[in-house]
């Protein structure tokens, strides 16, 4: 039998997936041909990552099937999907921490000669496959030791390393700078022209604009639009994902930041183990009312900075909250929304209502304990005022999708009674709607006579949100720029050229 | 080298043997992300069965099959409920090790008729290698079941570094869901390795019961199985560290033992090991920290 020649590379059809209340996937159709990048989008939630588990046989659909090649397929765990030629880039890496780079990228299927790894072949294939693609990654260094970026390269040599025909990315862009991102890109283009399809995840539209052939929009586990990317625009795909248009960006602020600063650094000098410094000499101020932005190439200091502002670093006399010292341990008088998601930010097995409540749980305590029906009735309320999308505030937080998951740290941190807010990353991952919502709880906030010290990889957040946008460079302030700065400028000065 | 000191290292090897098997199982369990810590009741499961059928037998080497099938077995009932019911592996050891007491004492009186110690003219030892005709000195006086302990180690760091089931034994400990992305049977290795431990804890109790004595004794494992537990979490589950934290032992034994033909009374004899390897294995491994730290 001679396949149909016009078969796609993969198809999905009519499947649907339940958790429990939650509809996740409701009669989705879905195509990809070989050689086509075609980007899925969606809100936050409306079942993006659930598809792409079933085609990767990690959840298996109630209803519908999946074609490979024209052919009905049965993907019983991801073991089946590999053997039908397909590879996945997950959206939480699935890294082995201490194996090396060349170790996880062949595990599964490993070169052996006389019963034996042959570790001189997988490090001579890792490379070839590096150079090939211009993945650059040192085969025998350990991936705990990798900066994310490289995790990522690692990901995707991995499912490039087993062949895969078909070929899924689950927001892999989240984590990356805007330069490794149009890097991943290009790879895409090349691994693409060799006959692979790509379906590619993603929130950012300007991505999807760049980079695919086609588009399936997402919404609420049904598919609500398809279109070719040369025949679209952003204004259409945002239609499709969240059933209306974006409102304008609110006007920039109404009255001039005032009084003492709420946030007072001077002359802050952090070390690391090694006694390098990796912030030097750093001063600046951000006033009640005020943004102040911060921006960076990664490893330039944010993460001592952030650290050191919300007192996770211990005291310092450089760090001041209303004139006096950080408090060491997390200071109380600091909001704090922190980059790492299922980390920092939240217990990922703990409920939602829990999650909601952490640092809180005083204000609820009774002499007895804490009661449960008031934890309870707190975390609906958040989830009423912040429209956080969950069947129920008792499941675990991890089960939310990641633009939920934001938005409970949000409402968990804005609600506290703090006046400087630490925003780090706060729109990593989520969709349109979710961002529009969040920079508007962050301007409100603002408004309302917070300090915030916003640090972003993303320039047009900076500028969209930030009244002034701080560069930091090699652990230095090296610019101050106003919010119509320019990217150009702004890139300029975070890779320390001086303008 | 004078005969005495020859002596003292074979007694040091004596001692470490059952322990070290012991704790290889723990270490190939530790290594795919399954705590055993079992490993007591089945060491002292191990002892009984081999004591039972190499005095039905009349067979040494029956006994030690046995006692590796049957642990296998009893160890089986740690991999079904940890593995496959998901049940916490903690509790269930800790069943098991107070199950390994109760059902051996219950069994010995049911068997041999009375608790306590059991020994017998029928109940054959292991033979030592000088019997079998290899007379060197520290490994002649020994069970060959010792220089497999020690080629054990051997394997297991060549199994860890270079086979390809060994690479996917650390992977799925290090990260099990990451593990199955890529196509590995998370639960088969566990389950493998779990029943693996049991056969080496087999060999264990048997080299204890057959090869260091001959006879059985309530209780005879004496907290081995924890040394072993112990030595693998110090161990960074490294072998040739296991192998070292597992001499250790050995040789605090035959101190104790020395010390006792000393005139030390039995009770801080009896003790002493325990108490020398405990803290000779925190320290190293408090100073293995401070020197990961400075670096
Ligand atoms: N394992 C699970 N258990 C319960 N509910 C789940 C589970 N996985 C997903 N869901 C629910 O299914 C819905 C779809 O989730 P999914 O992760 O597919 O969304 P997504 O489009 O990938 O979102 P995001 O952009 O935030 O990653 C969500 O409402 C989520 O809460
Ligand atoms: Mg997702």
């Amino acid at each position: 039998m001679t396949e149909p020649p016009a078969a796609f590379a993969a198809e999905l059809v009519g499947v649907s997936k339940r958790f429990g209340p939650v509809l996740a996937n409701d009669g989705i159709d879905l195509a990809v041909a070989r050689g086509e990048v075609h980007a899925v989008v969606g809100e936050n939630g409306a079942g993006k990552s659930t598809l792409m588990s079933i085609l990767y046989g990690l959840h298996r659909p109630d209803a519908g099937h999946v074609l490979r090649a024209g052919r009905r397929v049965r993907l019983r765990s991801p073991a089946d999907a590999i053997r039908h030629g397909l590879g996945m880039v997950h959206q939480r890496f699935r890294l082995f921490p201490g194996l090396t780079v060349a170790e996880n990228i062949v595990i599964g299927a490993e070169p052996v000669r006389g019963g034996r790894l042959d570790h001189t072949a997988a490090h001579r294939a890792v490379t070839a496959l590096a150079d090939r693609y211009g993945l650059r990654a040192d085969p025998s260094a350990l991936v705990g030791d990798l900066p994310v970026g490289v995790r990522q390269r690692v990901e995707i040599l991995r499912a490039l390393y087993r062949q895969a025909e078909v070929l899924i990315l689950d927001e892999p862009t989240a984590v990356l700078t805007p330069g490794e991102a149009d890097r991943l890109f290009e790879v895409l283009r090349t691994v693409a022209a060799t006959g692979v399809a790509i379906l590619l995840v993603t929130h950012k539209l300007t991505e999807v604009l760049a980079a695919s052939d086609q588009v399936t929009v997402l919404r609420q586990g049904r598919v609500t639009g398809r279109f070719t990317t040369a025949g679209t625009d952003a204004g259409e795909l945002v239609h499709a994902m969240i059933g209306r248009s974006l409102t304008p960006p609110a006007p920039r602020r109404a009255r001039p930041p005032e009084g003492d600063p709420a946030l007072d650094v001077r002359d802050l000098t952090v070390r690391d183990a090694d006694g390098v410094a990796r912030l030097s000499g750093v001063s600046f101020t951000v006033r009640p009312g005020e943004i102040v932005g911060i921006a960076g190439v990664a490893g330039s200091g944010q993460r001592e900075l952030i650290d050191s502002v919300t007192g996770l670093r211990g005291g310092t006399d450089g760090v001041l909250l209303d004139g006096t010292p950080v408090r060491p341990g997390r200071d109380p008088r600091v909001a704090y929304i922190p980059e790492d998601r299922h980390g920092r930010a939240t217990a990922p097995d703990m409920s939602l209502a829990e999650n909601l409540l952490m640092g809180g749980q005083r204000t609820l305590a009774t002499r007895f304990g804490l009661p449960r029906a008031a934890v309870r009735s707190r975390g609906r309320e958040l989830v009423e005022r912040f429209a956080i999308n969950t069947a129920s505030v008792d499941l675990p937080i991890a089960a939310l999708s990641g633009g939920n998951a934001q938005k409970a740290v949000l409402a968990r941190e804005l609600t506290r009674p703090s006046r400087v807010i630490v925003a780090e990353e706060p729109t990593q991952g989520v969709d349109v709607g979710v961002r529009e919502r969040v920079h508007a709880l962050l301007i409100a906030a603002r408004d309302q006579g917070a300090a915030v010290l916003l640090q972003s990889s993303e320039l047009a957040e900076l500028r969209e949100l930030a009244d002034r946008i701080l560069v930091l460079f090699e652990g230095r302030t090296v610019a101050e720029f106003g919010p119509d700065a320019a990217e150009a400028e702004l890139g300029q000065a975070m890779t320390g050229v001086r303008g | 080298m004078n005969i005495l000191e020859w002596s003292f290292l074979s007694g040091v090897l004596t001692a470490t043997a059952p322990v070290l098997l012991a704790a290889l199982g723990g270490l190939i369990c530790q290594v795919a992300g399954v705590f055993n810590i079992a490993l007591e009741g089945q060491l002292l499961w191990g002892a009984f069965t081999a004591v039972v059928v190499s005095d039905l037998t009349g067979s040494a080497w029956a006994g030690v099959a046995g006692a590796a099938v049957a642990t296998l077995l009893f160890a089986g009932l740690l991999s079904a409920a940890a593995v496959s019911l998901r049940a916490d592996p903690i509790v269930v050891a800790v069943g098991l090790n107070l199950l390994a007491l109760g059902l051996t004492a219950f069994l010995m009186r049911q068997i041999f008729g009375s608790g306590g110690t059991y020994t017998s003219p029928d109940l054959a030892g292991l033979p030592t290698l000088a019997e079998l005709g290899l007379d060197v000195p520290v490994l002649g006086p020994q069970s060959p079941l010792v220089p497999v302990a020690l080629l054990l180690v051997v394997a297991a760091a060549w199994w860890l570094g270079r086979t390809r089931s060994g690479l996917r034994a650390r992977g799925v400990g290090q990260h099990a869901e990451a593990a199955a992305a890529v196509g590995l049977r998370v639960g088969g290795y566990r389950h493998g390795v779990t029943l693996a431990a049991g056969v080496l804890c087999g060999l264990a109790g048997a080299q204890l019961a057959l090869g260091n004595v001959t006879l059985f004794s309530e209780g005879m494992s004496a907290g081995r199985g924890w040394i072993a537990v112990v030595a693998v979490m110090l161990s960074g589950v490294r072998p040739y560290r296991l192998l070292l934290a597992c001499l250790l032992f050995g040789i605090a034994e035959a101190v104790g033992f020395r010390l006792q033909g000393a005139g030390l009374p039995q009770q801080a004899a009896d003790a002493a090991p325990y108490v020398i390897t405990l803290v000779a294995l925190v320290l190293a491994a408090v100073a293995g920290r401070r020197r990961r730290e400075n670096a």
